[in-house]
C-alpha cells in the first residue's frame, strides 16, 4: 500500500475530490495547512508597516491506494491540482506497512 | 427650557456614548487574538469608571465656578448638589444642565478610551483602571475647564476648540505619548508580526465612530441650530476627504488602497475637523480632510523611525489629527476670525495642553508604575491579557474545547436549573 499526499492550493479540493472520486477512491482524509515553497509568501500592509506573511495557506490531502494504483493516482491528483501558477504545491507517496479499518478489523487492501 | 436643544442635546449624548464601544471595536480588531477582549475592556471601563468620577467630583471640577487664573472649577457641584430637574444652562430658554451634564460625560469617557490604543497588548487591567480614573482627575477635567468653560483660561484668551481638538484628541496623543514612554514597548516590537486579527471589526468601530460623531460635533452646538448644522455637514465632508487623502498616500507610498487605510482616514478626519468644524465653511472643511488624511497616513510611520511603541498609533491620528484641526483653523476659518493672530491663540492653546498633558500624564503613569506596577509580566503578556487579566478568549474556533472544570458552583447550578425545567415540562 502507499500514502498519497499532496500539499495543494484550497481552491482546487473540488476538483481533486471529484477526480478521485471518478477514479474510484473511497474516502480521503483533509487537512488544513500552512507552508511556502520556492515563492516564498507574499507581502501584506498595515497602516505603511510592511508584513512578509512567508506561510501561505494549503490544503493537505491523503489518500491511502494499493500500490498498483499508486502511480496512475498521483498523475490523477497532479492534473486536477495544476493551475499552472507558482505555489500549486506537491505530491508524494510514501510506502504504508499496515491499514485496519476500526470497525471491522479487516486489515491491508481489504481495510482501504 | 428650550424643549428642541434639550432633545437635540440628549440624542446627541446618547450618540456620543455610541463612540466608546465603536472605538472599542475600532481598536479591537487592529490587536492581536490574544488580547482582543482586553482591549475591549480597556474602552468600555472608562464608561464605568469615569461615569462615576464624573457624579462624585468630575463635573464639578470642570464646569463648576473658577477658583481662580482659569484653572479648575470648584467643588460646589459635588454629587451634582445644587441641579434638579428644573435647573437651565443660560436662562430661561436654556437646556437642563443634567442634558449637558450628560453630553460632556460622555466626553469624558472617551478621552481616556481614545488613549488606550497606545497602551494595547501589556498593562494590568486594574492599574489601567486605576490610571485612568487619576488621569481623568488631574488632566481630563481641568483641561476641559480651561477650553469649555466660560472662565477657563484658554476660552478667554479666544482658543477656538469647538468640539475637542485640544480637550480630547490632542490630550489623549500626546498622553498615550507620555504613558508609552513609562510603560515601554511591546514585547517583539519591530521584529514580530502584529498585524490586525479582524479588519471587519476595525471597519464596524470606524462606523460607528463616524455615527456617533455626528453627536460629538453638531451636538456641541448645544442647540438645534444652524451652527450643528454645518458641523454635522463639515464633519462629513472631512471625513470623506481624509478616507480619500490616506488612500492616496498609501497608493502612491505602499501600492496599495487598504482597508485599514480607509477606517483610519475617516477616523483622522472626524479628529480634524472636530475643533474647526463650525468655524470653516464646507470647502474649508475638504481642506482640512484631505491634508489630515494624508499626513496622518504618513505619521503613524513615525512611531517606527523614532522607536517609542505607539501600539495603535493614537499620537498618528489623534495627536497629528488633533493638532492639524486646530492650527488649520487659524487659517481657514471664515467670519473674520482667521489670520495671523487667531492662529497664534490655536498654536498657543495646542501646546499648553500638550505640555501640561504630558507632563503630568508622564507622572501618573510613573505613580501607578512605581506604586502597583503598569506593566503586565512578561509571560502575560506573551501568553495575552486576555486569559491573564480577564480569564476569558474572544474566539474559540477549537473543536476540542475546555470542559467545565466544576469548581466553580455556577455550571452546577445552571445544571439544576436545566433540571428543574424538565420537569415542569
Amino acid at each position: 500500500m502507499k500514502l498519497i499526499t499532496a500539499v495543494v492550493k484550497p481552491h482546487r479540493l473540488d476538483e481533486i475530490k471529484e477526480a478521485l472520486q471518478a477514479f474510484g477512491i473511497q474516502g480521503l482524509t483533509v487537512t488544513e495547512a500552512s507552508g511556502y515553497g520556492r515563492q516564498r509568501g507574499h507581502t501584506e500592509v498595515y497602516r505603511g508597516a510592511e508584513y512578509t506573511v512567508d506561510l501561505v495557506p494549503k490544503i493537505r490531502i491523503e489518500v491511502l491506494v494499493e500500490d498498483s494504483d499508486a502511480e496512475e493516482l498521483i498523475e490523477v491528483v497532479v492534473k486536477a491540482a495544476r493551475t499552472g501558477k507558482i505555489g500549486d504545491g506537491k505530491v508524494w507517496s510514501v510506502p504504508v506497512d499496515t491499514a485496519v479499518r476500526v470497525r471491522t478489523g479487516e486489515r491491508g487492501p481489504d481495510a482501504l | 427650557m428650550n424643549g428642541a436643544d434639550t432633545a437635540f442635546v440628549l440624542i446627541s449624548a446618547a450618540l456620543v456614548m455610541l463612540m466608546t464601544p465603536g472605538l472599542a471595536f475600532f481598536y479591537g480588531g487592529m490587536v492581536r487574538v490574544k488580547s482582543a477582549l482586553n482591549m475591549l475592556m480597556m474602552s468600555m471601563s472608562a464608561l464605568a469608571v469615569v461615569s462615576v468620577l464624573w457624579v462624585l467630583y468630575g463635573y464639578s471640577l470642570t464646569f463648576g465656578d473658577d477658583i481662580g487664573g482659569g484653572l479648575l472649577g470648584n467643588f460646589d457641584h459635588i454629587g451634582l448638589k445644587g441641579i434638579t430637574a428644573d435647573t437651565l444652562t443660560g436662562g430661561k430658554e436654556g437646556i437642563p444642565v443634567f442634558a449637558f451634564a450628560l453630553f460632556q460625560l460622555m466626553f469624558a469617557v472617551i478621552t481616556p478610551a481614545l488613549m488606550s490604543g497606545a497602551l494595547a497588548d501589556r498593562v494590568k487591567f486594574s492599574s489601567w483602571t486605576l490610571f485612568i480614573a487619576l488621569w481623568v482627575s488631574v488632566v481630563y477635567f481641568p483641561i476641559a475647564h480651561w477650553v469649555w468653560q466660560s472662565d477657563g483660561w484658554l476660552f478667554k484668551l479666544g482658543v477656538i476648540d469647538f468640539a475637542g481638538g485640544t480637550a480630547v484628541h490632542i490630550n489623549a496623543g500626546i498622553g498615550g505619548l507620555a504613558a508609552v514612554l513609562v510603560v515601554g514597548k511591546r514585547i517583539g516590537f519591530k521584529k514580530d508580526p502584529m498585524r490586525p486579527h479582524s479588519l471587519p471589526l476595525v471597519v464596524l468601530g470606524a462606523g460607528l465612530l463616524w455615527f456617533g460623531w455626528f453627536g460629538f460635533n453638531a451636538g456641541s452646538a448645544l442647540a438645534a441650530n444652524g451652527t450643528a448644522a454645518i458641523m454635522a455637514f463639515n464633519t462629513q465632508i472631512a471625513t470623506a476627504a481624509a478616507m480619500i487623502g490616506w488612500l492616496a498616500y498609501e497608493r502612491i507610498r505602499h501600492g496599495a488602497f487598504t482597508t485599514l487605510g480607509a477606517a483610519s482616514g475617516a477616523v483622522a478626519g472626524l479628529v480634524a475637523i472636530t475643533p474647526s468644524g463650525a468655524a470653516v465653511n464646507p470647502f474649508g472643511a475638504l481642506l482640512i480632510g484631505v491634508v489630515a488624511g494624508a499626513v496622518c497616513s504618513w505619521a503613524v510611520s513615525l512611531k517606527y523611525k523614532l522607536g517609542y511603541d505607539d501600539s495603535l498609533d493614537v499620537v498618528g491620528v489623534h495627536l497629528v489629527g488633533g493638532l492639524i484641526g486646530t492650527l488649520l483653523v487659524g487659517v481657514l476659518a471664515i467670519n473674520g476670525v482667521g489670520g495671523l493672530s487667531q492662529l497664534g491663540k490655536q498654536a498657543a492653546g495646542a501646546f499648553s495642553v500638550m505640555a501640561y498633558s504630558f507632563v503630568v500624564t508622564w507622572i501618573l503613569a510613573k505613580l501607578v508604575d512605581k506604586t502597583i506596577g503598569f506593566r503586565a509580566s512578561e509571560d502575560d503578556e506573551t501568553s495575552g491579557v486576555d486569559m491573564a487579566f480577564h480569564a476569558e478568549s474572544a474566539y474559540d474556533f477549537s473543536a476540542l474545547g475546555g470542559s467545565p472544570s466544576g469548581r466553580s458552583s455556577v455550571p452546577a447550578d445552571l445544571a439544576g436549573a436545566a433540571k428543574n425545567k424538565k420537569v415542569d415540562a
